[in-house]
């Protein structure tokens, strides 16, 4: 997908807050020389491409109770990696997963993230994951601490 | 946090609209007007509860790579290491996790080389040669929706 120079300042500035005004789109317009209906049929086009998840709300997440995450590691057979991974990917606890290199001293696959209100809980749906799926094979890494969490910042650099 | 907020909170995550008037398409939908919606937006924020609001791009069609990184970090280091690892801007998450691999975290960059050398630097810069670096083959999914209805 190609970027002009004008889109890259549009998701810029779609990457800031939208502004709570009644008609952001045109605010953003102004700031990059587009009209609100140009920059409407812009954005609706990303959204359509899927360059464009959506436009959104990120939630501090320990905000609102899910003090709790755990990254799963799976080492998953090579023959059953799509299935059992379209598998963990269904479910609406599962938030994040992801096929990765397997490497010698790191024997695992599929990256699963999970989110609760507990460390506990997080372990007893790791246990209910591994018997939907059939793989034992895995390892569970909670959380402790948050060093960084930010949004990434595309084409400021 | 009322009902409301609650209400509000879980639609915003799954998206507010593009179009001319989002808040008002909003409010609509949950029987309050435009200017409540945008009052209660701008307390959800400033109470941190939100903490962005704006486009989510998937950063592989916007050209960018990336991979997840895990680093053996001793205990008393932990302050350093994490101060050279955060100061990249592709660097977006670092978590500490309870294994021998303590130090979690993602990189985003527009190619393998950007990549590659920011890691060398890591290396470089913390003494820390042992560094697993897993970039993703195949994506199933990302999609961090909470609840707050639940909760």
């Amino acid at each position: 997908m190609v970027f002009d120079e004008t889109d890259k300042k549009l998701i810029v500035e779609l990457q800031k807050d939208l502004p709570l005004v009644s008609r952001p789109y045109a605010v953003l317009g102004e700031r990059v020389g587009l009209s609100e209906a140009e920059v409407l049929e812009r954005v609706t086009s990303w959204q359509e491409s899927g360059a464009l998840r959506r436009v959104g709300a990120a939630l501090r997440h320990r905000a609102v109770g899910f003090v709790a995450n755990a990254m799963i590691v799976w080492r998953v057979p090579e023959a059953r990696i799509g299935d059992v991974g379209e598998l963990l990917a269904s479910l609406p606890e599962v938030t994040h997963c992801y096929e990765r290199d397997m490497l010698p001293e790191w024997p695992y696959n599929l990256y699963t993230m999970i989110h609760a209100k507990t460390e506990d809980e997080c372990r007893s749906l790791a246990v209910k994951l591994s018997e939907m799926t059939g793989v034992d094979d895995y390892d569970v890494l909670s959380s402790y601490a948050e060093l960084k969490k930010s949004s990434m910042r595309y084409f400021v650099e | 946090m009322d009902l409301i907020d609650r209400e509000l909170l879980n639609r915003v995550q799954e998206g507010i609209p593009v179009t001319e008037q989002p808040y008002a398409e909003l409010a609509a939908g949950l029987g309050i007007c435009e200017d409540d919606v945008m009052a209660r937006l701008r307390s959800l924020m400033e109470a941190g509860v939100i903490r962005r609001m704006g486009g989510v791009f998937d950063s592989r069609r916007l050209g960018y790579k990336g991979t997840l990184c895990a680093m053996q970090v001793p205990q008393d280091r932990i302050e350093d290491v994490a101060a050279v690892v955060n100061r990249y801007p592709g660097i977006t998450h670092n978590y500490l996790r309870r294994h021998a691999y303590n130090m979690w975290f993602t990189v985003l960059s527009r190619s393998q080389e950007m990549t590659e050398g920011i890691l060398a630097e890591i290396k470089k810069d913390t003494g820390i040669e042992n560094l697993l670096n897993l970039p993703s083959r195949r994506f199933f999914k990302v999609r961090v929706k909470f609840d707050v209805k639940k909760v």
